[in-house]
């Protein structure tokens, strides 16, 4: 009697997934001191971060960053022959500094654009600010497909721009809306509403709901994305920050006494605005997304996503014209890029 | 003896009389970007609601507006003096991408109202003539700024020799006092740069009262006025009601001269410099623009008295009274009476000929 055999396959397929089970572990191992590595290597290696800041001149931009960092970090400060006036074109200016807290270094790079939505004709005052970040996607690039890399990349990307709104009341200028619209494709665009000790609480809610309401109806997205979101608590947390934004900011490095304590404030005939009372202005907020939330994300969100567009893009681009990755990168969201023939580095 | 009594000393209480009796109007014309808080200004000098039922654009409306120019008249009285106040808005101005000339639609229109008075004026009756003309222009400075921007300088240089302009640094509850101080001696020094002409304070006569002459200086010295609207009126937690603005850290109060100018604006325009505003329009910024009108209109006479030189003296005088379209019916009318009297006197010289022959005949 022939027994039914198992006959092996004739072709047998490799097993693709392997079937994953959780283990209970039945005493210490020790892998938890994964995180102590991790977070020793880190302090060692250091972070970078950058952030670029946008906006009319007079907006408060550098007392922001000087008071986001706690101290003296932006242009203002730094450059001893600034002048306030109001330069002819948009010229990006980029200023480094170390700074560190509790053994923990971090290399800042502030890049702030003087002269942006400044003159009477601001038609593509967009124009170097695009290239510029561009332009450095295309630097990290390059060092990623080189065939002898170096072990860490230096990180120019800016992985932040924050977009200083002027406090009108009513609504976002057409500037404010062309800007948004393209650069919120290529980078993490975080608004504010500047100098918002202008308006009052009133004033400020309907502002910020005609905001985001602007926002939704032209599919501009700002920083976080809702897209983004990687699970059900990260989506709560943004939530929450999304029913917020544009945060309401007041700057400053002047110190004043407030019942018997010394607070970062304004001082007025009227009153002192203590920049870190929430119930005065959303700074504290706004420090809490950028450094103490949310930081690590924005460099995810860049690298991961933005980056890997470009990425993309450039090499179908590439592929396309079987030209080796040019000299220029992408002068524009468009792709009309400036073509130079050069060696292939593929 | 009493000393002889005319009686002429009345004559103030005189005018006074009648202009109360005819009323006065004023034009004021606000000009600056959107969100200034111009209109709220507006309504806290007059403390009118003409903007109370407008619509605030969206983003979307806000791209595809132009400057357009909008004119609203209210008639105020206070104390038996009637006030036809006509306020001109200027909503659109610097918020496109592109602002290049958008302040030729502005000075068109204050050029247009002295046109309109120019033809009234030389026209046949001139009982009821409508003073459009602009008296003063608000000008709206940002205070989120270091100074003057590029649009406010072309602006202000486009229309300074036209109209009074009387710069204000909006929304200035925004700044400390140090920032307020700076931000003055900055405009000021930029006005001074750009050559700018604004409305100069007249300077009060020596044999005013001491309080009157520092009161003056104290007004001058703040100019430009940063001041601070609004037209809620608080009434806790304060001894009498009053215009202001609650924050979570204090209450900003409209009619504080420590808080802002608006005071001393409000009694500059309206108390002390309405009626000189208005003369000044009258005697400095309409002579020239008149001045201007009839140099051109004489420019483009001598060309026509170029080629034909025929015109007499009186035509000249008269030609340059009349507006230019009529200057080519004139002048062919001129020419046509020349020829008739040339054909006359040509045939009065045949008939004297022939008289004569006639007479040389007969002898």
């Amino acid at each position: 009697m022939a027994e039914p055999q198992s006959k092996p396959d004739p072709d047998p397929e490799p097993k693709t997934e392997a079937t994953v089970t959780g283990q209970d572990l039945f005493g210490y191992v020790g892998i938890e001191s994964v995180l102590d590595q991790m977070k020793r290597k880190a302090v060692k290696t250091g972070f970078e971060f950058n952030i670029m800041v946008v906006g009319q001149s007079g907006l408060g931009k550098s007392t922001l960053v000087n008071t986001l960092f706690k101290s003296k970090v932006s242009r203002k400060s730094c450059n001893p022959s600034f002048e306030e006036g109001i330069s002819k074109t948009v010229n990006l200016q980029s200023i480094s500094h170390v700074i560190e807290e509790k053994g923990v270094k971090m290399k800042l790079t502030v890049i702030d654009t003087p002269g942006f939505g400044d003159q009477i004709n601001n038609l593509n005052c967009w124009e170097p600010i695009m290239k510029y970040i561009n332009e450095q996607y295309e630097k990290y690039l390059k060092e990623e497909i080189n065939i002898n890399r170096k072990r860490k990349i230096p990180d120019t990307r800016v992985h932040c721009c924050v977009y200083f709104v002027p406090p009108t009341g009513h609504c976002l200028r057409p500037l404010d809306l062309e800007f948004m619209k393209r650069l919120g494709k290529v980078v993490s665009v975080v608004p504010v509403i500047a100098k918002s000790d202008t308006l009052t609480l009133d004033e400020r809610q309907r502002f910020k709901e005609r905001i985001r309401q602007d926002l939704w109806t032209n599919g501009i997205k700002v920083y976080p994305q809702k897209e983004y979101d990687e699970d059900a608590e990260d989506r709560i947390l943004n939530d929450k920050i999304r029913e917020k934004i544009p945060f309401a900011v007041v700057g400053t490095d002047k110190e004043h006494q407030v019942n018997g304590k010394n607070v970062l404030g304004r001082k007025t005939n009227w009153g002192v605005i203590e920049v870190e009372n929430v119930a005065h202005c959303e700074f504290a907020n706004l420090r809490d997304l950028l450094i103490r939330s949310h930081l690590q994300d924005l460099k995810d969100v860049t690298h991961n996503i933005h980056y890997e567009t470009y990425r993309v893009r450039r090499l179908n681009e590439s592929n396309l014209n079987g030209i080796g990755l040019s000299a220029s990168p992408l002068a524009s969201m468009n792709g009309t890029a400036v073509r130079k023939e050069s060696e292939s580095n593929l | 003896m009493d000393k002889e009594y005319v009686g002429f000393a009345t004559l103030p209480s005189q005018v006074h009389r009648k202009s109360v009796k005819r009323g006065f109007d004023f034009t004021l014309m606000v000009a600056g970007e959107s969100g200034l808080g111009k209109s709220t200004l507006v309504d806290s000098l007059f403390l009118t609601d003409l903007y109370s039922e407008r619509k605030i654009l969206n983003a979307e409306e806000r791209i595809s507006q132009t400057l357009e120019i909008t004119r609203n008249a209210v008639e105020i009285e206070e104390r038996g003096v009637k006030v036809k106040l006509t306020i001109v808005d200027t909503p659109g101005f610097g918020d496109a991408v592109d602002n290049a000339d958008c302040w030729t639609p502005i000075a068109r229109y204050i050029n247009e109202q002295f046109e309109q008075y120019f033809r009234d004026e030389s026209g046949l009756n001139r009982k009821n003539i409508q003073d459009n003309r602009v008296h003063c222009l608000l000008y709206f400075i940002s205070p989120c700024g270091h100074g003057l921007r590029p649009i406010d300088v072309e602006f202000l240089k486009a229309v300074h020799d036209k109209v009074n302009i009387v710069p204000v640094i909006a929304k200035s509850d925004t700044l400390t006092p140090r920032e307020v101080k700076n931000l003055k001696q900055r405009v000021r020094d930029e006005i001074e740069e750009f050559g700018i002409t604004i409305y100069q304070f007249p300077d009060c006569d020596s044999d005013e009262d001491e309080e009157f002459k520092q009161q003056d200086t104290a007004l001058k010295d703040s100019f430009p006025f940063a001041v601070i609207g609004s037209n809620t009126v608080i009434r806790e937690n304060v001894e009498r009601p009053m215009r202001g603005r609650v924050y979570p850290w204090g209450v900003v109060e409209v009619d504080n001269p420590s808080h802002c100018d608006f005071v001393k604006l409000r009694n500059m325009l309206i108390q002390t410099h309405m009626q000189d505003l208005k003369d000044v329009t009258q005697e400095v910024h309409y002579e020239n623009y008149r001045a201007q009108c009839i140099q051109n209109l004489s420019r483009s006479g001598a060309k026509e008295r170029a080629s034909r030189n025929k015109i007499s003296r009186q035509s000249i005088t008269e030609l340059s009274l009349v507006p230019l379209a009529d200057t080519e019916k004139l002048i062919r009318e001129k020419d046509e009476e020349l020829r008739r009297m040339q054909e006359m006197l040509q045939k009065m010289q045949q008939q004297m000929q022939q008289s004569q022959g006639e007479q040389s005949d007969t002898l």
